[in-house]
């Protein structure tokens, strides 16, 4: 889902590759440590670039298109940093059948920006998800970790207005 | 010992309506009142009313106080917890009734429920150990250590009647036996806690109110089928739940009840977690464990079953969080007793997550062979807004829509296959005559497109094709020779799709051409769709006696669409119409209608 293309130059900082080593080096010598190393390295670097792959891939002697491969399967890795404010809007059926599309399509207008974009400002991203099991506030939304539940279309701006 | 306890629901429903800030108030509004050593607050899992969170039930009482705001909390603090005088303005009460309170377990949602695997749910305190081993917790783990073989263990599985609550409703004891058979060095036991389903959030809520149940359940398995590891992969969608999940491990290994030597049995078993990342197609049992081996989460063939050859390529038993969230009950209370409810092959209870249009949405546990209308009508509370009911969606995008004709059979396995849908994981989700069926095919096959791993050609051209299919129909662009096509590439879909999710892909569509074809049709033949979703065949009109000319609406109008004079009826030129609504939201009169 979502956009593939990196847009923003790589800024990694030497703390977070030192976090990052930290991390391989812990979970080396597990089964399967693959996933659990990409999902620590995404909260390090808040996005997993083919620059954080490369280390991983030289760290864990795994050929880098097995990693592209297995990032680009997940929908939670993401290759493009997100906004300040991530902005999720939960398409799952219980949503979508009161409305959720509507809220969308508004967001994508408000914003100018398509599912998985950022502003160019940095300020919001916006995604869609399925089901974040929050199904008897539908249609619900959230913004980092706030929760908005039984929304409808003119609220939109007001909520944003908040950021 | 406290005098009185305060439950408030910390499910992911009620967190996302504010939870938290209630907990938070409540214990200062407590340490004000100088209740801190009379009056406890406890956290629990979900009660199952998530539309009108937050929940609070204050004990011995069981007063239930729902819809509950930060200012109400001192009101509740001094009047109930300090002179006892309940607040009736906040007590839950059921639409239909107004005869001030009644008892929980006598409100129209809790009667018809029977809660096994939400036994606990909304009960104790799911990050506390000692509140689990209070009900009965870990007896079964113990029971079955000390007095039952393993072969004994499985017997009674079997004899329970219990089948697999993921979707498939395979036999459970069967499962377990199978993976018993099969010698090996090491066995896996896996607990599939990756919840896909749009619309579902049983399990969730199972591990967010009482995570100490699949472990004890994932043990006994251990135990039965020789296996000392288990892994429980589940979607990291659900914080809360993994939350709860790691205090609940590192608790039971701290008492000694995972780890090494269980019981001084001799016995070991312990369970790590491991993280989803977000694809709906980890829910099929070997691509999950394609997706804990580190790799794309891409489904196999079968044979080899898991139970042959799974995880790590050695024998694997997985089941998903509801069917263990049962084995503890079944354990402590003998398969007689499970196998007296429900129908002759469907035993024991299923837990839905009731959304949609329905007065109740949230999570209910009822008898298999309980029907549709009883759900909806009486446990549900009904459809809102006067409208009627057009059909339930159980399965999620593997199921199909349930139409009217069906409101009374009994639910059960058997029963929804044989009505063109299945249990699935228990998603119900109602619609009501304002949902097109087109639309809502084209949904979950927009779903499909998106989750399908990309393997097999069948699913992943052939669910595209469909999607194409259907918006094509959806524009107004469908011919009668498209239906036939539709239908003849679901069943080729069917056949030759590799694993569970391309095989059921097709199942919305087919249940929707069968139940409401005559809405297809209008779509291809009238250019109309009936519930008036589809954008493009829409057509907004002014009804000339309605408008009293206040030009409200050619002022919003984005596209100058609508002329007319002041004080006299305005008309929208259908070719300018761009079909935003705008016009209809904002007129006060109601004479503007989409058709």
């Amino acid at each position: 889902m979502g956009s593939q293309k990196t847009t923003v130059p790589f800024k990694g900082t030497k703390e977070q590759e030192a976090a990052l080593l930290k991390v391989i080096a812990d979970h080396k010598n597990e089964k399967g440590a693959l996933m659990p190393i990409l999902q620590k390295a995404q909260e390090i670097y808040g996005y997993l670039p083919i620059e954080v792959q490369t280390i991983i891939s030289d760290e864990l002697n795994i050929p880098l298109e097995k990693i592209y491969g297995v990032v680009t399967f997940y929908s939670q890795f993401a290759l493009n940093p997100k906004g300040k404010y991530r902005i999720s809007v939960c398409l799952g059926t219980a949503c979508y059948v009161k409305g959720a599309g509507d809220l969308f399509n508004k967001l994508q207008e408000l914003l100018g920006i398509e599912d998985g974009g950022c502003t160019p400002d940095g300020k919001f991203s916006l995604e869609s998800c399925r089901c974040i099991g929050a199904c008897g506030l539908a249609p619900v939304l959230t913004i980092n970790e706030d929760v908005y539940g039984k929304l409808t279309v003119d609220e939109l701006e007001s909520i944003l207005a908040k950021y | 010992m406290y005098r009185s306890h305060v439950l408030v629901c910390g499910g992911t429903g009620c967190t996302s309506s504010g939870s938290a800030k209630i907990i938070e108030t409540l214990q200062a509004e407590i340490k004000k009142n100088g209740l801190k050593d009379e009056v406890a607050v406890v956290q629990t899992g979900c009660h199952g009313l998530c539309a009108l969170g937050p929940i609070i039930v204050v004990y011995p009482e069981a007063t239930f106080y729902t819809l509950i705001k930060p200012e109400d909390i001192p009101e509740i603090v001094s009047e109930h917890l300090v002179k006892g005088r309940v607040v009736e303005r906040l007590v839950y009460k059921e639409e239909t009734k107004d005869k001030g309170t009644i008892s929980l377990n006598d409100t129209d949602f809790y009667k018809k429920q029977h809660r096994i695997a939400l036994r606990n749910c909304g009960v104790i305190n799911p990050e506390n150990i000692d509140e689990y081993i209070a009900t009965g917790g870990y007896e079964a783990l113990g029971k079955v250590l000390t007095e039952y073989t393993p072969e004994q263990v499985i017997q009674i599985v079997m004899d329970s009647g219990l089948r697999g609550r993921g979707g498939g409703g395979f036999s459970t004891g069967l499962k377990w036996k199978l993976a018993r058979a099969n010698e090996a060095d090491q066995k896996y036991v896996c607990c599939n806690a990756d919840e896909g389903d749009p619309g579902a959030f049983m399990d969730r809520s199972i591990l967010e109110g009482d995570p100490h149940v699949v472990l004890e359940a994932m043990a006994i398995a251990g135990y039965a089928i020789g296996a000392n590891q288990g892994y429980i992969y589940v979607r990291a969608e659900y914080p809360i739940a993994v939350e709860r999940l790691k205090i609940a491990i590192a608790q039971a290994r701290e008492y000694g009840l995972l780890g090494k030597n269980i019981f001084n049995t001799g016995f070991d078993f312990d369970i790590d977690l491991r993280l989803g990342a977000g694809a709906f197609v980890c829910g099929e049992e070997t691509a999950l464990m394609t997706s804990i081996e580190g790799n794309r989460g891409e489904p196999r063939p079968r044979p080899p079953f898991p139970a042959q050859k799974g995880l790590y390529q050695k024998p694997t038993l997985l089941n998903n969080v509801e069917t263990y969230a049962n084995i503890p009950q079944i354990i402590l209370n003998g398969p007689e007793w499970f196998a007296s409810m429900g129908t002759e092959k469907s035993k024991g209870t299923k837990v839905f997550a009731l959304g949609g249009k329905v007065r109740n949405t949230g999570l209910v546990e009822i008898p298999m062979g309980t029907t549709l209308r009883e759900v909806i009508e009486d446990i549900g509370g009904g459809i809102p807004n006067g409208k009627k009911f057009k059909a339930a969606q159980t399965g999620g995008p593997s199921g199909g829509c349930i139409p009217v004709e069906h409101y009374d059979v009994p639910i059960d396995y058997d029963n929804l296959i044989q009505i063109g849908s299945m249990m699935g994981s228990g998603g119900l989700i109602v619609m009501d005559e304002d949902n097109c069926m087109v639309d809502i095919a084209k949904f979950f096959l927009g779903f499909t497109v998106d989750e399908s791993c990309g393997k097999c050609t069948p699913c992943r051209i052939g669910t595209k094709r469909l999607y194409e299919l259907l918006d094509k129909i959806t524009n107004g662009q469908g011919t009668m020779e498209d239906l036939d096509k539709l239908e003849e590439l679901c069943y080729y879909i069917k056949e030759n799709a590799l694993c569970g999710l391309g095989q059921t892909a097709p199942n919305p569509v087919l249940s929707t051409l069968n139940y409401f074809k005559d809405e297809y049709k209008a779509h291809v033949l009238e250019r109309r769709c009936p519930a008036g979703v589809c954008k493009a065949l829409l057509s907004y009109v002014i009804d000339p006696v309605l408008c009293k000319g206040c030009t409200m609406c050619s002022r919003v109008c984005p596209n100058g669409a609508i002329s007319g004079k002041v004080k006299e009826a305005h008309v929208i030129d259908q070719s300018k119409c761009i079909k935003c609504g705008a016009c209809m939201e904002k007129c006060k009169f109601g004479a503007i209608s989409k058709k």
